[in-house]
């Protein structure tokens, strides 16, 4: 399965972090730290796989992309496969080029819960549900739709329970 | 504004959001600035999460949980509002709810509870995005009340609409590991979603169910192989399949008929596909699970060998892992590609370099070893210190597997040894001690050269200012020390050990260096005050005192040493002059005596020994330097008759010790060991460590009963005061606990009959790259019948330096597993009762089976392609196929039936594939 998913700056600096076992918030601070240490003194051209057993405990492998300033990670076992981890990165990374065209890190930064948003539609439970960035975003625009809705709603009766109240 | 009061409407109209959070944060630079920036927001938060407003409640907890995820800010006490908002009306709290869920909560949280009636009621939303979020929240913090609670509402999920099925199946693992229980109701429909052809995440997701599943315990899925084996097949789906081959290399392990009829359809995957994750997963299911087959292993040879060409790193990399994995049972293979393993070990990715020296490794036997470590050694000295590190480990492992099974020439290696402490940024000084030590107690006729190594180590003055290799020194001191008599000048030995620069050693190896002087000594005195007197003779005035006492090792041993001796050419008339015994006791005193007052109890107390003999010894030499008529009398001397007798005490020979030796003491009636003891385990545990480190120091004799190196001291002591004593006691010890001493008889004699360790056939030629490395070296193991001779390697029976730890299977795996076979093997008594099959369609239905089966076979499945990366040429099932749907799915269940009941006759199932 997939352990974690994470995007870190090439600062050290977390964007997102996902862990789909329980994970004490402290110690997913100690990983990702870790991991970025590894990254950090990866030079250029090199493969983007690492083995992770060091850091991340048994049987675990580490896959990771750099777009510009960031950094994405993948930690996953055995049950799954290289290439396919490291596509799933380019799936999530096209599906942010779609969402934001042109997508930079202050995007990503700003929008943090969207992030969420577009991973659990690829993600659930470690196990990949969706490969497809199309269909990520139809669902990430409808789930769009259901917040400004509410959100909507919610300015206006707030609006008017400033009128009167 | 609002003053101290309860939230206020201007709050909430003046409430941050979380952009404003963001992008405060971002205006603060780190450290302290932005800390108390944090902070304040806290503060804020705070008093905002309190408010009955939802959305100002909402943004809080927005704002938290980005701080929470992301800067590790503590927010369990907020678990209630999370708990709180996922109840709202408004989708957008009920998601910011679930989501400070989901990434913050605790299984052990008492909140949980009040969130069951929530998740149930979200997972049978006619909203689709709310069960998502329930399903989401629930894959992550599932406990076993979740989970026994819910399962109910997943199982009908399991069966509802695909963009909710594929995230219920996900969700499922957590379920089945909270609550094992699950499994007898949900299982049967998640068999069924195996024929969910008509959409391809799915399947995607039920497929990958499975292959957690059985990668735990996979015998419980084999029922389910006909499954497998058509999806195989028939899907064109490279997540599927990659997924499937995962679960086929579990399964064909288990079931080798299984293996012959998967093998084609694995190969012809491989041979077709362009995409690369595909074939490299088909690799890896033929070189670890079918690795028997030739043509497809020589298939799946060719494919890595396109890898290990690619231009892709990626690529690269993954090439030679799957050498790496062909290498335990096709070494051909890595030999064939060698020419690019030697080349990636200079890469610059230091992961192509690690896979490469691991390759390098495998391929490494004991007639190429002399040349791949000397290849080996070369990339060493090229290396980065962390690379150069990697190697020597990876030799050293390497060849003292299995005690040092690959290792023919003894002396080759122990100067390989002492060479790679020399390399600069050596740090395995531990593992290099601990080795030079163990070779010189279990290989005898290596003794001479280890010497000769600990000498050239010994006298090098710039090797003590590297602490890295201070252990190696170490283990140099307590060789040249042990094995003194094989020296060809012990004197220069004795001012290597006492050289000025010592003083730069921890005291702990600056004692073994006293120490060893100590063995220097006497051994320099026996031979110049008793010349003429062989050893055997001076033993024999104790023979009568310990009759119990058996010498035929002893004596053996020593007309050995006198052979060693005379063949180098070593005189010890001419050495040992009275001028020389002289100066060097001269030499030990004024070195040893500022170092007599040490605070350091260890070095003190062994340079108050090495002085008290020193000082006697000096006295009556030099008097006897002013008598020369005296001289006869040497052997009267008091010195004489001591040293003979430290001499008999020391020269008792070392042995390796078996970790359990100490375990194996049968425990004496009427003692009872665990007696208000038992809080001591932990420092026990501490104690037996200590054993195996301290080798060096310690007599084996009295291992057995006492491990502490102050024995050692103790040892001495006795010794010098009543030898007779300790003699007689040893002899008795060894007697009673003969069993936990080596053989050492036996070895003895076996030694004896072999030739010398120097094999004077062994290639020398200069072959400098390990490409040339002839094609002798195919011969991968070595013939019973070879005749190259090897010298004795003491080994004990059981392992010795690892303790066996049993490997612990996770009690819910069990569980699961269990639960699996109890419903595939058909007790379904319990089952929930919305499964409508029945087990009376049984026969007829594996017939049905067997038909379904076949057509399945045969009728490949078209479908248009869609790319999505680089690797995965992802393709997607076409949705015309969803016409079909309602029938297919109905005749799908009635198949899966089939397949669940053909696992009820367990000899129905090979039939099938086979």
């Amino acid at each position: 399965m997939i352990r974690a998913m994470i995007v870190i700056n090439n600062q050290g600096k977390p964007r997102l972090s996902k862990f789909y076992n329980y994970t004490p918030v402290e110690q997913q601070q100690q990983l990702i730290r870790s991991i970025y240490s590894v990254l950090c003194l990866q030079p250029e051209n090199v493969s983007n796989f690492l083995e992770g057993s060091s850091i991340l405990g048994p049987d675990s492998r580490l896959v990771y992309k750099l777009f510009a300033t960031l950094y994405f990670v993948f930690v996953f076992d055995s049950s799954e496969n290289e290439l396919a981890m490291f596509d799933l990165i380019q799936v999530y990374v096209e599906t942010l080029e779609k969402c934001f065209s042109n997508v930079c890190e202050l995007d990503i930064v700003l929008n943090y819960s969207k992030m969420h948003t577009i991973l659990d539609e690829m993600i659930l439970g470690g196990q990949v549900v969706e490969t497809n960035s199309e269909k990520v975003m139809q669902a990430v625009e409808e789930i769009s739709k259901l917040e400004k809705v509410t959100a909507a709603t919610k300015l206006i009766s707030k609006s008017a329970s400033l009128l009167w109240g | 504004m609002s003053g101290g009061g309860g939230p206020s409407l201007m709050d909430s109209l003046f409430q941050r959001t979380l952009d404003d959070l963001i992008k405060g944060i971002r205006l603060h630079l780190p450290g302290a600035a932005q800390s108390s920036f944090i902070s304040k927001s806290l503060d804020e938060i705070r008093r905002e999460i309190k408010s009955t407003d939802s959305q100002t409640k909402a943004t809080a907890l927005q704002k938290l949980t980005y701080l929470h995820s992301l800067h590790g800010i503590d927010m369990s006490w907020a678990a209630f509002h999370a708990v709180e908002l996922t109840s709202s009306p408004s989708f957008l709290h009920k998601k910011t709810g679930y989501l400070a869920a989901s990434l913050s909560f605790r299984p052990s949280m008492d909140v949980l509870l009040l969130l069951t009636n929530q998740l149930r009621k979200d997972l049978s939303s006619t909203n689709q995005h709310e069960v998502s979020l329930a399903l989401e929240c629930l894959s992550v913090i599932c406990t076993p009340d979740f989970a026994r609670d819910l399962t109910p509402d997943i199982f009908t999920l399991l069966s509802g609409k695909n963009f909710i099925r594929k995230k219920a199946i996900a969700c499922l693992l957590m379920v089945f590991s909270q609550y094992p229980d699950a499994v007898r109701v949900c299982f049967k429909r998640l068999v069924d979603n195996l024929e969910s052809a008509d959409n391809a995440q799915t399947l995607a997701a039920t497929v990958g169910v499975f292959c957690e599943l059985a990668s735990k315990e996979p015998r419980s899925y084999l029922p389910l192989a006909p499954e497998f084996y058509r999806i195989l097949v028939d899907s064109r789906n490279n997540w599927v399949l990659i997924k499937v081959l995962k679960i086929f290399a579990h399964l064909a392990k288990l079931e080798p008929r299984l293996a012959k009829k998967v093998v084609e359809p694995i190969c012809d995957h491989m041979k077709r596909s362009e995409a690369k994750s595909l074939v490299f997963e088909c690799v890896r299911a033929i070189v670890s699970s079918f690795y028997e087959f030739e043509f497809a292993v020589k298939l799946a040879v060719a494919k890595i060998r396109e890898f290990l060409l690619d231009s892709d790193l990626n690529l690269r990399y993954l090439g030679l892992q799957g050498l790496l994995l062909v290498a335990p049972n096709h070494l051909w293979a890595v030999l064939e590609n060698k020419e690019v393993v030697i080349k990636s070990l200079s890469d610059v990715d230091r992961n192509i370099k690690l896979e490469a020296l691991r390759l390098v490794m495998s391929m490494v036997s004991d007639d190429n070893v002399v040349e791949i470590c000397r290849v080996l050694i070369g990339y060493a000295l090229k290396s980065d210190p962390e690379f150069c590190n990697e190697i020597l480990r990876s030799m050293l492992s390497t060849c003292s597997r299995n005690v040092y099974e690959i290792v023919i020439d003894f002396d080759w290696y122990v100067s390989l040894l002492a060479e790679m402490a020399r390399i600069p940024h050596c740090q395995n000084g531990e593992e290099i001690e601990f080795q030079l030590i163990d070779i010189g107690m279990r290989v005898k006729d290596v003794r001479p050269e280890l010497v000769r190594a600990g000498r050239d180590l010994l006298i090098d003055p710039a090797l003590l200012g590297n602490p890295f290799i201070h252990r190696i020194l170490s283990a140099a001191a307590w060789v040249s020390g042990e094995y003194v008599k094989f020296s060809r000048n012990p004197f220069e030995i004795m001012e290597a050990l006492l050289q000025p620069r010592t003083n730069l050693l921890p005291p702990s190896i600056r004692s073994v260096y006293i120490h060893s002087t100590f063995k220097v000594l006497s051994f320099c005195l026996h031979s110049f005050l008793l010349p003429g007197k062989g050893v055997n003779s001076s033993r024999s005035n104790f023979v009568d005192i310990e009759p119990g006492f058996t010498y035929s090792e002893s004596e053996q041993e020593f007309t050995e040493t006198d052979h060693a001796t005379s063949s180098s050419g070593f005189n010890k008339r001419d050495t040992f002059t009275q001028e020389a015994v002289v100066n060097m006791l001269t030499l030990v005193i004024t070195s040893l005596t500022p170092l007599a007052e040490s605070h350091d109890v260890e070095i003190q107390e062994r340079v108050r020994n090495v002085l008290g003999l020193a000082q006697l010894a000096q006295q009556e030499i030099s008097c006897n330097h002013d008598q020369k008529e005296k001289m006869v009398d040497k052997v009267d001397l008091k010195t004489s008759i001591i040293i003979r007798l430290i001499n008999d005490a020391l020269s008792e020979d070392f042995g390796p010790v078996s970790l359990s030796a100490q375990e194996r003491v049968p425990v004496p009636n009427g003692l009872v060991l665990e007696e208000n003891l038992s809080k001591l385990d932990s420092i026990c545990a501490d104690v037996q460590l200590s054993i195996s480190e301290s080798f060096s120091l310690v007599k084996p004799i009295l291992l057995p009963t006492d491990g502490d190196s102050v024995s050692n001291q103790q040892n001495e002591e006795d010794s010098e005061t009543s030898p007779a004593e300790s003699m007689s006691l040893l002899a008795e010890h060894r007697k009673r606990h003969g069993l936990f001493y080596l053989p050492s008889d036996h070895n003895k004699n076996a030694s004896s009959s072999f030739p010398p360790a120097n094999d004077p056939n062994q290639r020398d030629n200069d072959v400098e790259d390990l490409v040339k490395l002839t094609d002798e070296s195919l011969v991968l193991k070595r013939k019973p019948g070879s005749n190259r001779p090897r010298p004795v390697v003491v080994k004990l029976d059981e392992g010795e330096r690892l303790p066996i730890t049993v490997k612990k299977t996770d009690e819910n795996d069990d569980l699961i597993s269990g639960a699996v076979r109890d419903v595939l093997l058909g007790n379904e008594a319990s089952l929930h009762s919305s499964n409508p099959s029945g087990r009376r369609k049984g026969e007829s239905h594996s017939k049905d089976k067997v038909e379904n089966f076949e057509t399945g076979n045969s009728s490949k499945r078209r479908s248009k392609h869609r790319n999505h990366g680089k690797y995965v040429e992802d393709k997607e099932e076409n949705s015309e196929k969803s016409k079909k749907k309602s029938g297919g799915r109905h005749k799908a269940r009635r198949r899966a039936d089939g397949g669940i009941d053909v696992a009820v006759q367990k000899q129905v199932i090979p039939d099938f594939l086979l």
